[in-house]
């Protein structure tokens, strides 16, 4: 659990971070989501100490974390930012070993956890362990980026805008692995975006900040139905925000028993896609099929429409 | 048959026009009886026994008729180390032929018929050595081959007679110790550049602020002519010296080797600080960041992240003093620092051209081989991590 209570920055006489106070759950994703220059980054950089807080404290399972030097606090806190900040003069393998390294682990221990990550990350050790970074693609470079942030088994992983570099397509895979990687290792995730539909998939909890300021911090629905803020309310986006709440809940979680004809969707495909599947068909009611094919029962457009409100 | 001209190589065609044109119309050897009389020119037929000079002849054709027609780097480089070692041998036939036995007196200097080819012969190499793109290994390869294969020619006396050699023969143990002193005043200012240099570099991309002074004022050292620095550091040095008896004690005095090695040093700080700068500068903030964000103590950060990714800038910068250092020591037998100028200088106090050409060829390979050294470590560290 991170705790931060009154947490400041000021750089001379501008106020960077002011008095934010937030609690993430262990085992929980918390987005922080903001505008540039809202202080986002700076929040996240002084909870691993990379800036030291003007004022207020961060608690890291209960401990100040000033406690101990801000070097070794680092080691055991993963950190993954944009652009993926990978070593060029070191191989894939090396990099991922950074903080086990530093931790003086026993190199057979070393190495067996870096031929794990690579095949958790879909990396071959045999072709990619020995390959240097520029030697991969976009995607693989961010997730060697994250594979690194986890080699030491961190209980926390600190992110800053850790897909701002990719592509559409390679962010939505990185975003599913991400969370399929915390659910398995249930990391204590804090990831800073600037991308509201990043911050509604990941985040458990969705903090808002503008000019320093913490001005909401709830359930991505809640920030949907109930803003605190006129900004909120904007930056998570009037126009389609009944399309927003519906993205949140799945096909699964809404099918009402019984099952009909015509098109289907799986279980897992959010409420936004079945509505657009009856959009694009004309139709009144789709089915909703299990992970196994068979129906497990169906929507229909009233039911949707009811869930797309608040 | 007439090749298209397209086909026609423009640079072989002009250097093998300049090649020819100095071995028809100008000598090849010049003949003094002693070593201070000016030189007599002697033409290639005048110097050698026809049969070696129509042999001569018919390989020179043959590399020229390469060297404009056949466009592959491989043959062309082939065919002009060809021509060097032909000319060569036959420069030291000459030399033979021309030298009555046992008489040390007479002087066999190459002439300008030998030096045209050569340096057309040299061109023609270099420009097939660029079209290889050879990798570094390769290169210190044939570096290699190069003085291995000019050392056993010197080794084996080959060139003995000619006159360069003649002043080596009366020079040799003192060619020794100048060899190694210039080598010494190179690299001694060098490494001391380097300690005092990365540090201040360091410090100047960590404070930004330090930088215009620092460089401003190595800038304006660089602007000091040699001798004028010379000049400059005798009279603290000496001062210095006279004060202080164990500093005197260590060698270092108002002249000698003491202010050219300062003055090599304060020369090699600018290339080495304001590369070290760059350098860090051009490492990626990403990587930085995250080396900080993982745990790294700032030290390690600068040691096995910033420094490494910036060796290859740094080694640049190290590269342009090294070679700078190899020509400028050639200054410091001047004011009594020795080397391989003191060659040179006696060479023109006593209108001795051989003698100079004793002292600067060495020089010269000097130079070109840590070129070519530091070249490929630079490209080998590169390359690794692009």
């Amino acid at each position: 659990m991170i705790t931060l209570e009154e947490l400041s920055k000021q750089y001379g006489n501008t106020t960077v971070v002011d008095r934010v106070s937030l609690t993430v759950e262990r085992n929980s994703i918390m987005v922080i989501v903001g505008t540039s220059g809202s202080g986002k980054s700076t929040l996240l950089r002084m909870i691993n100490r990379l800036v030291e807080p003007s004022g207020g404290r961060v608690l890291l399972d209960g401990a100040d974390t000033r406690a101990e030097a801000a070097h070794l606090l680092r080691r055991r806190i993963g950190y993954a930012i944009q652009g993926h900040g990978l070593f060029p003069h070191r191989t894939v393998a090396e990099n991922i070993a950074t903080v086990p390294r530093l931790l003086k682990w026993d190199e057979r221990r070393i190495h067996a956890r870096v031929e794990e990550l690579l095949r958790e990350f879909q990396l071959d050790p045999q072709a990619y362990a020995a390959a240097y970074p520029h030697q991969l693609s976009g995607g693989q470079q961010q997730r060697v980026g994250v594979a690194r942030a986890l080699a030491a088994e961190p209980g926390v992983l600190l992110m800053d805008e850790p897909f701002g570099a990719l592509d559409p397509i390679i962010r939505d895979k990185a975003q599913e692995d991400l969370l399929a990687i915390q659910r398995r290792f249930g990391t204590t995730i804090v990831l800073v975006t600037h991308d509201m539909d990043e911050a509604f998939r990941l985040g458990d909890q969705v903090a808002v900040m503008s000019e320093g300021r913490l001005l909401q911090c709830d359930r991505p629905a809640v920030l949907l139905t109930r803003p605190a803020d006129p900004f909120v309310a904007r930056l998570t986006g009037l126009a389609d925000r009944a399309l927003r709440l519906l993205s949140l809940t799945t096909a699964g979680e809404a099918a009402l028993p019984g099952s009909c004809e015509g098109p289907a969707v799986p279980a897992s495909a959010s409420l936004r896609e079945a509505l657009s599947e009856l959009l694009w068909r004309g139709a009144a009611s789709v089915a909703v099929t299990g992970a196994d094919g068979a129906p497990c029962g169906h929507l229909t457009l009233a039911a949707i429409i009811a869930r797309g409100r608040p | 048959m007439t090749p298209a001209r397209g086909r026609l190589d423009p640079l072989g065609v002009l250097l093998t026009a300049a090649g020819a044109a100095a071995l028809a119309f100008l000598p090849f050897v010049l003949f003094k009886a002693n070593r201070i009389l000016p030189g007599d020119p002697r033409g290639l037929l005048q110097a050698l026994p026809a049969g070696t000079v129509l042999g001569l002849q018919a390989l020179l054709l043959l590399v020229a008729a390469v060297a404009v027609f056949v466009p592959r780097a491989t043959p062309r480089l082939l065919a002009a180390l060809a021509g060097v070692a032909a000319l060569s041998l036959a420069l030291a036939a000459a030399a033979d032929a021309l030298t009555p036995g046992g008489n040390k007196v007479v002087r066999v200097a190459a002439g300008p018929a030998f030096w045209v080819p050569l340096v057309c012969l040299g061109l023609i190499a270099t420009d097939a050595i660029t079209r290889l793109r050879p990798g570094p290994a390769t290169r210190v390869l044939l570096l290699a081959l190069f003085f291995a294969a000019a050392g056993a020619a010197l080794a084996h006396g080959t060139f003995d007679n000619l006159s360069v050699m003649r002043e080596y023969a009366v020079n040799a143990d003192r060619f020794a110790r100048e060899v190694r002193q210039h080598v010494w005043l190179a690299l001694g200012s060098l490494v001391g550049a380097v300690v005092v240099a990365l540090p201040l570099g360091i410090t100047c991309h960590r404070f930004p602020r330090l930088r215009p002074g620092t460089l401003g004022t190595l800038n304006l050292i660089q602007t000091i002519p040699a001798i004028a620095l010379f000049g400059i550091l005798m009279a603290p040095l000496g001062a210095l010296a006279d004060a202080l008896p164990w500093v005197a004690r260590l060698g270092i005095r108002g002249i000698g080797a003491a202010p050219a090695v300062v003055a090599l040093f304060l020369y090699s700080l600018l290339p080495i600080v304001a590369n070290t700068v760059v350098g860090l500068k051009r490492v990626s903030p990403s990587a930085v960041e995250a080396a900080h964000g993982m745990g790294m103590t700032s030290w390690q950060v600068l040691g096995s992240i910033e420094l490494l990714l910036a060796l290859p800038v740094i080694l640049t910068g190290i590269r342009v003093v090294l070679v700078q250092n190899i020509g400028m020591v050639t200054v410091a037998a001047l004011i009594g620092g020795g080397g391989l100028g003191t060659f040179v200088f006696q060479g023109i106090g006593q209108t001795a051209i051989d003698l100079v050409l004793l002292g600067s060829i060495p020089i010269v390979a000097l130079a070109f081989s840590a070129a070519v050294l530091l070249d490929a470590l630079i490209e080998v560290m590169d390359r690794a991590r692009a």
